[in-house]
């Protein structure tokens, strides 16, 4: 299961009033009146380190390609965005700043954004950027026959416009206040309109701060500093993503000085690594579920899924299978929107409770229910479903699990062909990007989220174009409660990953997306 | 004369028939494994696929083709020297393999020196004095050496040395002996010895059996009657007619070498074929596996064939039949 977006260790309170005022940025499309917004871009927010230096940053698997509109993989999106812009950008704390756009303008409807581009900014091969490559690049993403992946972010926009080299207009069928965060994707670069997917597949063209140098498959990506970028020119020489395929040959190289940066997912590992090394835990927007798919066998009865949701102690799980390292969520955990864990129908494990629900379902008796579990897409999968089917047993729920090799976990997760399943699914900051594919009706992940109701359709649509922060927070609670009071998951909790950096980087700051764009920044003493 | 002709013909119509086995069977495994590339590229996130973007994916990654034609396309490519393309690699199968093999077969080649300085002396004391203590110690040093996982073994002797004393060349990204021959030895000393302790273990075990096998042979004390001395004897009588059970030992370990230590490969991040077909089947990359499956395996019955024709040099006997 992809997973892109993770949270930083910063403080929950920081984040979450940076979030608010990321929120009154990007929350300005149903305004009444016209907004203009300017900020600092995420190179200006960062003092440059030292200059030169090769570094080194330790990675499992080599990206798995190089160009920037099919990139899912963790390790190729970290690299891409470091040699792609997007007219969007987040700073540290989830603000959107400009990137290839300098400023845009928001028309009262919402339905209508003016980019005005950055002037002096050239491609890699030394071609100039304007409006035409904007224009070229969403359009493509657009066309099916592309398959890129962020196509649907672009959904609602119905034309672009190209007024002068320097102004693009996105025409939008609605408002849609998480536009100007999603564009932030580098699934949404902006390439020339010289290049097509051929030639980028083995060669990159952007407008970022690096250039890949050389890519040898299964050993290394290098990439080197681009001296016609338009920001502040990156301290670093060179920057190699360097493959060590597992993640305690990655953290003896730390120890021996061979790496400067690495991302754990093993605490235990994390912890090996030694002299001069510092790791931050950093918690997570991906949650693990017990998803219910409410339009299969029993799981079409309320009360069988609130009997499972009251049966489940999440905490206990936690710490059975991950050893506490998490912390229990509710359905939405970015900070600005985050969900209340104990707003539930059940806060605590209530046995009583489940029976009730258990006998009111007409299943008094007992029940035996199914769940697929994938046995190596993720760690800990496996002991979640142990601990949570030993739970289970506890209110005469038998869950029969059925560990299954990930190809073949995939296609029945795809094909919602199940009745639970033990899932790790991604976070982002907006929830709308986070849940507007999964319960919706016309989300084009609702056959696997199993749920919809035209109340949930209406909440969805109401969260898209309100732009009052407040507003729009009270809006998720309460799809939020909804998706609690029905049971429509159990959401169990998210975890951490741990982030190693040696003692002589400077200028690195861990994003709460877990992206790695400030590597443009980062120097070594 | 022809009576070797005949033999090798039939040997190597043996191994093509193996060779064909291996790439039909091979072929239709990989595509039996559910998933497909698409969705090992995208995981979950495909189920949000438009059809014709589906459709779109497929033409790309190659499997908009019926099962015949992709198979046959494969096999006639084969013999004209293209092994394939790796999509996510932007490379040719054969570039890659021709990387990667050579990886494989210079750890291949030392871990086998390794097991051998080890294993042969170990096996030849352990078998001189039955019972004595230089025995015991012997069959100890094989058990640990069959029981001790290679995985546990490289993953200790990797932390240790790096935590402890800062050694880690495997952490400097690999380097060949042409590129840097210090870094390059360095590199491959501790996957050596992980593999070569390990494989050791059953060539200690060979050595002792054979040599006591022989040892107990009328020629053996016919020769000690004669007096020939017991350097002699040892090496030239017994070791010698000992080898035959040796080198198929040793032939076998050679060809499961080749065929990558996959553990091995990935602990000390070395990019050979082993890690190249593991990855190939996570990413399910079927020209990848296919024909880094096909090339591994044509290796072995290579191997399979000279351990064959070195019985002849070693064994009069073989010769003689």
């Amino acid at each position: 299961m992809t997973q892109l977006n993770r949270q930083s260790a910063s403080p929950i309170k920081a984040l979450a009033l940076a979030s608010a005022a990321a929120m009154v940025l990007v929350g300005c499309a149903a305004a009444d009146e016209e907004q203009e917004t300017v900020a600092p871009t995420a190179s200006e927010t960062q003092e440059p380190a030292a200059v030169g230096g090769n570094m080194v940053v330790g990675i499992t698997v080599d990206p798995d390609t190089i160009f920037p509109w099919k990139a899912t993989q963790f390790q190729a999106f970290r690299m891409l965005e470091n040699v792609y812009d997007t007219l969007t950008a987040f700073d540290a704390d989830l603000n959107v700043v400009p990137g290839l756009a300098e400023s845009w303008e928001i028309s009262a409807d919402g339905t209508s954004i003016t980019f005005d581009l950055r002037d002096g900014v050239t491609f890699a091969d030394g071609s100039s950027f304007g409006s035409e490559d904007v224009k070229y690049s969403y359009e493509a993403i657009q066309d099916e026959e592309n398959a890129a992946v962020a196509r649907s972010t672009l959904g609602g926009v119905t034309s672009i416009e190209t007024p002068d080299a320097d102004t693009v207009v996105l025409n939008l069928a609605t408002a849609d206040v998480g536009l100007l965060a999603n564009l932030t994707s580098v699934n949404l670069a902006i390439v020339s309109s010289d290049d097509t997917e051929e030639s980028l597949s083995t060669a990159t063209n952007g407008t970022g701060p690096f250039v890949l140098e050389s890519r040898t498959a299964g050993q290394n990506v290098v990439l080197a500093r681009n001296s016609s970028y338009w920001g502040n020119p990156t301290p670093l020489d060179t920057l190699e993503f360097r493959v060590l395929p597992d993640e305690a040959a990655i953290a003896a190289a730390m120890s021996a000085g061979n790496v400067q940066m690495a991302v754990f997912s093993d605490p235990i590992t994390a912890r090996t690594v030694s002299g001069g090394v510092t790791v931050n835990t950093t918690p997570q927007l991906s949650y693990h579920a017990l998803m219910l798919n409410a339009r299969n066998g029993s799981m079409t009865s309320t009360d069988v899924r609130l009997a499972i949701s009251c049966a489940i102690d999440r905490q206990s799980v936690l710490d059975t299978a991950l050893l506490g390292e998490g912390e229990v969520t509710g359905p939405i955990t970015s900070p600005a929107f985050k969900s209340d864990p104990n707003a539930r129908p059940c806060p605590e494990r209530d046995l009583a409770k489940s029976a009730e629900y258990l006998a009111a379902s007409g299943n008094a008796g007992g029940l035996e229910i199914d769940a697929i579990v994938a046995q190596d897409l993720y760690a800990g999968a496996v002991d979640i479903a142990q601990a949570v089917a030993a739970q289970l047993a506890e209110a005469n729920i038998t869950l029969n699990l059925e560990v299954l090799e990930s190809g073949t976990y995939i296609d029945r997760w795809i094909a919602g062909d199940f009745e639970t399943a033990i899932a790790l699914n991604g976070g982002r900051p907006d929830p709308d990007g986070m849940y507007g594919r999964y319960f919706p009706s016309t989300g084009n992940l609702n056959q696997v989220s199993g749920y919809s109701s035209d109340s949930m359709d209406k909440l969805f649509a109401d969260g898209k174009v309100e732009g009052d922060p407040a507003a729009r927070k009270a809006i998720y609670d309460a799809v939020s409660k909804e998706l609690e009071d029905n049971a429509v998951w159990v959401w169990l909790f998210s975890g951490y990953t741990y982030t190693a950096t040696s003692d002589t980087i400077t200028g690195f700051t861990p994003m709460t997306t877990g992206s790695w764009q400030y590597l443009r920044t980062t120097g070594l003493q | 004369m022809r009576v070797l002709q005949s033999a090798v013909v039939k040997k190597a119509a043996g191994s093509l028939a193996t060779l064909v086995g291996v790439a039909i069977f091979v072929f239709f495994m990989l595509r039996a494994i559910p998933g497909d590339a698409i969705s090992a590229s995208l995981g979950t996130e495909a189920a949000g696929l438009t059809e014709v973007q589906r459709k779109s994916l497929e033409e790309y990654y190659g499997l908009d083709q019926s099962l015949a034609s992709q198979f046959f396309s494969w096999v006639g490519n084969l013999f004209q020297g293209n092994l394939g393309f790796s999509v996510r690699a932007q490379q040719s199968v054969l570039d890659l393999t021709a990387a990667a093999l050579p990886v494989t077969f210079q750890l291949a080649v030392f871990a086998i020196i390794l097991a051998l300085a080890i294993g042969v002396p170990v096996g030849m004391l352990a078998a001189s004095r039955v019972g004595k203590p230089r025995d015991v110690i012997g069959q100890a040093l094989s058990l640990i050496g069959l029981s001790v996982p290679a995985f546990l073994l490289a993953t200790t002797l990797l932390t240790f040395l790096a935590v402890n004393l800062g050694f880690n060349p495997n952490g400097l990204g690999y380097k060949t002996f042409f590129e840097d021959p210090v870094v390059n030895l360095q590199q491959m000393l501790l996957p050596s010895l992980v593999l070569g302790f390990g494989i050791s273990a059953p060539i200690i075990r060979t050595t002792r059996a054979a040599v006591l096998d022989v040892s107990g042979q009328d020629f053996v004390r016919t020769a000690k009657a004669k007096g020939v001395s017991t350097r002699r004897l040892q090496f030239k009588h017994i070791l010698r007619n000992a080898l035959i059970p040796i080198v198929t030992m040793t032939g076998l370990q050679f060809g499961y070498l080749l065929g990558g230590a996959v553990v091995v490969e990935q602990i000390f991040s070395l990019p050979g074929v082993g890690r190249q077909v593991l990855t190939g089947i996570q990413q399910k990359e079927y020209a990848l596996v296919q024909s880094t499956v096909l090339v591994i395996a044509a290796a072995f019955v290579i191997v399979n064939l000279l351990t064959d024709l070195l019985y002849r040099a070693i064994d009069p006997r073989v010769r003689a039949e």
